[in-house]
């Protein structure tokens, strides 16, 4: 709409460098916001697109770099002095107390005082103005909670909407709105960005970045990939920039993909879950990757979670080595001989006050019970010939785990599955956030493990590292299971080809 | 009708009820004789359960209110006896009261400490000092104490509200001024509902915690004033483990202790719960704590279950 | 740059020294007791009197007993990310009832087990409210907190309520009595230690109860039954608390559920904080938090003979607490760090 009217930037990110222990989240990433534009960022989890924002909005400090504000420096402390230059920002899932009313959410911090008194009635004008602002009509008394998400996300950005608003910022907006919700959101955005509004929005549905945005960041690793306007940028090239690495190193590992198989060891049969993944049907056998593609928020996570029985499913049957399995359970799979790496290493993968030993002992102990304790010095030994088979660069493994970088760290949840002595092994992102040393070992310790017998599910948002590793891969989209591609039909072309589907033109 | 006042309600019937349950054992029971007593009997625990539940709902707990109710009354008692007017006493108290309540409060903000062990630590060091000030009972002689335990107010029937009574009826209408219209109040409920949304929507989570634990200070200073002055002595060990009885009124008054659900007004319902307990068994001429204390913890093992079953059936908190 | 160089490699030892986190509790012992030694020139001395040893060290050792017990439960619930505010109340409990039992005229070695089973019951009823319904443990555990005195005072009153005083050779002989020369409360207190520390170490519960308390859903995806593990958790911690609570009622021969083990819950949290675990949990360190506990007996000893009044005990306790705390605070010590940074420029 306004794309291509020359306006100086209101906000400009000058080499935005953020840390946290063991990753760096942001690598010296600018960034421009325009008045009246909407900015898209995209990239997978941990591109560094929450931080960024995060850093933009003053939620977090910025380890080096420069924010111009109308090409002053400036520098938030708080969210409360972002908000006062007019940046509203608008956070994934948390954003408001889902037990208070729609009317203390809406005037928070904010409500008009007389004498230190609230004045409840002036409070509530002011909630109606910012209802009306974005053409809604609510009981302004119920809880928020008793809402839909669609509503709650809808009261978020009228609380974060005020006169004095410049800048909008929302992060995954959509992710719990249907098709005529995020209609009626985009209307409100349009106008806002006819106001002149800088809005930043960040999504993983491709469909909506074309219908309303007018510029495109892409970020992956903490970097940023490219910028472009709307027009510039095809649906392919988005999707390769997002997960497609334009370096071909990985694909020099390209190997002879082994098309037979060996004999099923796990058979899923219209396995599913409401609202979570349409059910699927899938086979892993023995000595086989099956790579599992799709965008973020596509279900590749579900899926994996689903088979190893950690979100529990509510249709289609599972069969391990020809055996029914009914009950699902991290407990159950493990004990069946299915393992599982899961895709946060930080709240799901690992304990971080144990050390390196204890964790990697920890599946195959459960297996075995608490009363058949592995001997001290069995434990020394197995996490030793870990140690060294995966390359965990510590001196011994009495180190706490939390003190190894991301690669090392990854390598113990994977040392955990391996200890198990599993038939099936699930791997969700196994190479998220680690360096390119440790990237490399991963990938060819996972084709070693299948010229081994193990049957293995890969779920990642590398492309190329899909392409390199699997045998077979399985496509993901909107939360189902769009196909399948064997042997020779898997190209980084076609599974782009698939993602963007029939509309990707 | 909004579902956060089934708590709420559901205290207000057991109130009801026990009371009925009472009159229908004993004669003379319902009467306002009976309800000003209960009253008085109870304002202190009262009081101090006013200032608790803020604590409770912003998702805190403060252990230091029992020694605080020794300490400031036996800081009264000798202050008394060194010839200070009770009122000048009380006031200095009670600033000190919220000057040690906003200490805890910062400790338990910056150093990121459980607010369980942090008010810990300060009901030790209350109840240590309450031993260093003195180790008998002090008595207060002003002539201010006579007068004050004499006040009341005549009600309908044969009941009277004595001025402890109305202190606290006085400080809960205050509570209920912060609770319901003071930005405060709103912000106590954000943070005990989500902390983190709480921040991100702008609160100041330090300053309102400090102020949240100041509140609760000043509130424990009131109620041992109170309690100095309605028994017109100084003890060292007086409030021992009436920290637990603040909060089991509070609980009984429908606040979820996971914070963030509540009313002020309902712990002045779960006090006289706990008063109207007493006062049943006491009736029943078996005057035994053993019933009291076994009493309170059935009533508030049924209202945590309770509450938890509102929460999980009616999503108090929301949470999706 | 020089001098920079040359400090490096001492700052490089700091964190390792204080990584190791035995020293601390220990030190702080030593130095109690060298405080000791210093205010009194024959504190450490020991001698035999009427057959028993009998000495300073040994009356701590003596009188933190039944804290020590009850630090150990303790610290297994704290490792699981829980707390237990009820010990002092299941002891309250247990006391009642052994003075019941023995009114009623059971046989004293049989008294002995229903002491442990009703504290076993009382750590099962916490479990089941933790575990089985999902309530926060500190609001799951303030109900028997609250109730457990008063159960205790109407067990009382079972059998008049008159007179709960009793005799029992055989209890009073695990509580105040001596084998060979030493006291039998530290050799059962010693045998206790070594069991709990075979079930936790030598099983892989200890394993499973850090994992559960470092992280739950972490360990829930590794296989670990975090409900019975934290379940077997608060029965063990109950347990232990009966055992402090047959030791401590022996001791006054009488059953006193008003006063008795008054606030040792406090003083076991303190123990396991001082043996260098953190609330948040994750680690247990059995052996740090009989240390712990031997340090705030310690600590009340020392104050004795010190001639400072015991008022003083409940100040230099907190005080205690509030160092340890804020020594372990993340930002105190970058602040402090910060501080010493600066004066350096």
């Amino acid at each position: 709409m306004t794309t291509g009217t020359p306006t100086a930037p209101l906000i400009e990110m000058r080499e935005i460098r953020k840390a946290y222990p063991g990753v760096l989240a942001l690598d010296d990433v600018s960034l421009d916001f325009y008045p009246g534009e909407v900015h898209a960022l995209l990239g997978e989890n941990g591109a560094g697109k929450s931080t960024m924002i995060k850093i933009l909005t003053g939620a977090l400090r910025r380890d080096a770099g420069a924010v111009l504000l109308a090409g002053k420096p400036t520098d938030f402390a708080s969210t409360a002095a972002a908000q006062a230059m007019g940046i509203s920002p608008v956070y994934q899932e948390v954003n408001l107390i889902p037990a208070m009313s729609v009317l203390k959410n809406l005037t928070l911090e904010k409500a008009p005082t007389r004498w230190g008194m609230v004045s409840w009635r002036g409070a509530r004008a002011m909630a109606e103005a910012k209802l009306a602002r974005l053409g809604l009509t609510l009981d302004i008394d119920k809880p928020v909670g008793s809402y839909s998400l669609a509503i709650q996300q809808l009261v978020a950005i009228a609380r974060a909407l005020d006169d004095t608003t410049r800048m909008l910022v929302l992060d995954e907006p959509t992710a719990s709105l249907d098709a005529s919700e995020v209609a009626a959101l985009f209307d409100i955005l349009r106008d806002l960005r006819a106001r002149g509004i800088a809005i930043v929005f960040i999504t993983h549905f491709l469909n909506q970045v074309y219908e309303i945005s007018d510029r495109i960041t892409v970020l992956r690793n903490g970097q940023r990939v490219g910028t472009g306007l709307v027009g510039e940028i095809s649906r392919q090239d988005l999707i390769t920039m997002m997960i497609g690495r334009e370096l071909s190193e990985v694909e020099a590992v390209a190997r002879v993909r082994d098309t037979a198989g060996g004999a099923p060891v796990m058979t899923a049969g219209g396995v599913g879950r409401k609202r979570t993944l349409a059910p699927f049907d899938l086979t892993l056998r023995a000595g086989e990757a099956v790579g599992l593609a799709g965008l973020l928020g596509s279900g590749r996570t579900e899926l994996a979670k689903l088979l190893f029985g950690a979100i529990r499913r509510d249709s289609g049957t599972l069969t391990l080595g020809g055996t029914d399995i009914r009950a699902t359970s991290p407990r159950h799979s493990l004990a069946h001989g299915v393992a599982f790496c899961p895709e946060d290493r930080k709240t799901e993968g690992l304990v971080g006050e144990l050390t390196i030993r204890e964790n990697i002992v920890l599946s195959m102990q459960a297996k075995q019970g608490w009363l058949r304790r592995v001997r001290y010095r069995d434990q020394l030994r197995i996490a030793d010939d870990m140690i060294r088979a995966l390359g965990i660069a510590t001196p011994d493994g009495e180190k706490q785990v939390s003190q190894l970088s991301g690669g090392n760290q990854q390598k113990v949840v994977l040392a955990r599955a391996l200890a198990s002595s599993p038939k099936v092994l699930i791997l969700d992102e196994p190479t998220r956030g680690i360096d390119v040393g440790a990237h490399a070992d991963i990938l060819t310790l996972i084709r070693k493990l299948c010229d081994r017998g193990l049957a293995l599910l890969v779920a990642s948002s590398e492309l190329d590292e899909i392409v390199a590793t699997s045998d077979r891969v399985a496509v993901l989209r909107d939360r189902a299971m769009i196909g399948e591609l064997v042997g020779a039909g898997i190209t980084r072309d076609t599974i782009i080809g698939m993602i963007a589907g029939d509309d990707g033109g | 009708m909004n579902r956060h006042y089934l708590p709420l309600i559901a205290t207000i019937v057991v109130f009801v009820t026990l009371f009925a349950v009472g009159g229908g054992m004993y004669k003379n029971f319902l009467t306002t004789r009976v309800l000003g007593n209960i009253l008085a009997d109870n304002s202190f625990i009262i009081i101090a359960a006013l200032g608790a539940t803020f604590v409770i709902l912003s998702g805190g707990i403060d252990l230091s209110v029992g020694s605080m109710i020794g300490f400031v009354g036996v800081s009264m008692a000798v202050l008394d006896r060194a010839g200070w007017h009770p009122m000048a006493s009380a006031l200095l108290l009670i600033v000190f009261g919220m000057a040690f309540g906003a200490l805890q409060g910062w400790i338990i903000d910056f150093c990121e400490i459980q607010p369980f062990i942090v008010t810990l630590a300060g009901l030790f060091l209350l109840r240590g000092a309450c031993f260093m000030v003195t180790l008998d009972a002090v008595p207060l002689r002003h002539e201010f104490v006579r007068e004050f335990a004499a006040a009341k107010i005549p009600l309908p029937g044969n009941g009277v509200l004595r001025s402890s009574a109305l202190v606290m009826l006085g400080s809960l209408m205050i509570a209920v001024a912060i609770a319901h219209l003071t930005r405060f109040g709103t912000a106590v409920y954000a943070i005990g509902g989500d902390r983190e949304s709480a921040r991100l929507m702008g609160v100041n989570i330090r300053r309102t915690t400090i102020q949240i634990y100041a509140l609760g200070g000043t509130y424990s200073a009131l109620a041992g004033v109170v309690y100095a002055l309605y028994t017109s002595s100084g003890y060292p060990l007086a409030g021992s483990t009436l920290e637990l009885s603040a909060i089991a009124a509070v609980v009984l008054g429908g606040t979820l202790l996971t914070g963030g659900v509540g009313f002020v007004l309902g712990s002045l319902f779960g006090g006289m719960i706990l008063g109207l307990i007493s006062t049943l068994i006491l009736f029943n001429g078996s005057l035994n704590s053993a019933w009291i204390m076994i009493s309170s913890g059935v009533l508030l093992f049924a209202f945590i279950v309770m509450h938890r079953f509102l929460v999980g059936t009616f999503n108090l908190r929301g949470t999706a | 740059m020089m001098v920079a160089d040359v400090l490096r490699p001492r700052g490089a030892g700091l964190p390792r020294l204080r990584d190791t986190r035995a020293v601390w509790p220990v030190l702080a012992l030593i130095a109690i007791l060298v405080f000791d030694w210093v205010m009194v020139p024959n504190f450490f001395q020991i001698r035999v009197v009427e057959g028993r040893l009998f000495g300073n060290v040994i009356d701590i050792l003596y009188r933190a007993t039944p804290t020590a017990l009850v630090s150990l439960g303790m610290a297994l619930v704290i490792g699981t990310k829980g707390i237990d505010l009820s010990v002092g109340s299941t002891i309250a409990i247990v006391g009642a009832v052994i003075s019941w039992r023995i009114h009623a005229g059971d046989p004293h070695i049989v008294i002995l087990f229903e002491a442990l089973a009703v504290a076993v019951v009382c750590g099962i009823w916490n479990g089941s409210l933790v575990a089985g319904l999902g309530i926060q443990p500190i609001i799951a555990t303030l109900i028997l907190m609250v109730s457990g005195r008063g159960i205790g005072l109407l067990i009382n009153l079972l059998y008049g309520g008159t007179d709960p005083s009793f005799d029992s050779p055989l209890l009073q002989g695990l509580s105040t009595g001596h084998l060979w020369l030493i006291p039998t409360r530290l050799v059962v207190g010693a045998v206790l230690f070594v069991a709990l520390w075979l079930v936790i170490r030598r099983t892989a519960l200890g394993l499973f109860i850090e994992a559960v308390g470092g992280n739950a859903a972490a360990a829930d995806l590794a296989g670990v039954n975090a409900r019975r593990i934290i379940f077997v958790a608060y029965v063990l911690c109950g347990l232990l608390a009966g055992c402090a609570g047959v030791i401590l009622t022996a001791d006054t021969h009488t059953s006193d559920p008003v006063s008795v083990a008054m606030y040792i819950e406090l003083d076991a949290i303190l123990a396991v904080v001082i043996g260098g675990a953190s609330l948040g949990g994750g680690r247990i360190y059995l052996g740090l938090t009989v240390i712990g506990a031997l340090v705030i007996q310690a600590l009340t000893t020392s104050i004795l003979i010190s001639g400072l009044r015991p008022e003083y005990n409940l100040i230099v306790k907190s005080v205690v607490v509030m160092i340890v705390l804020l020594l372990q605070s993340r930002n105190v010590r970058h602040h402090v760090t910060m501080l010493f940074q600066g004066r350096r420029r």
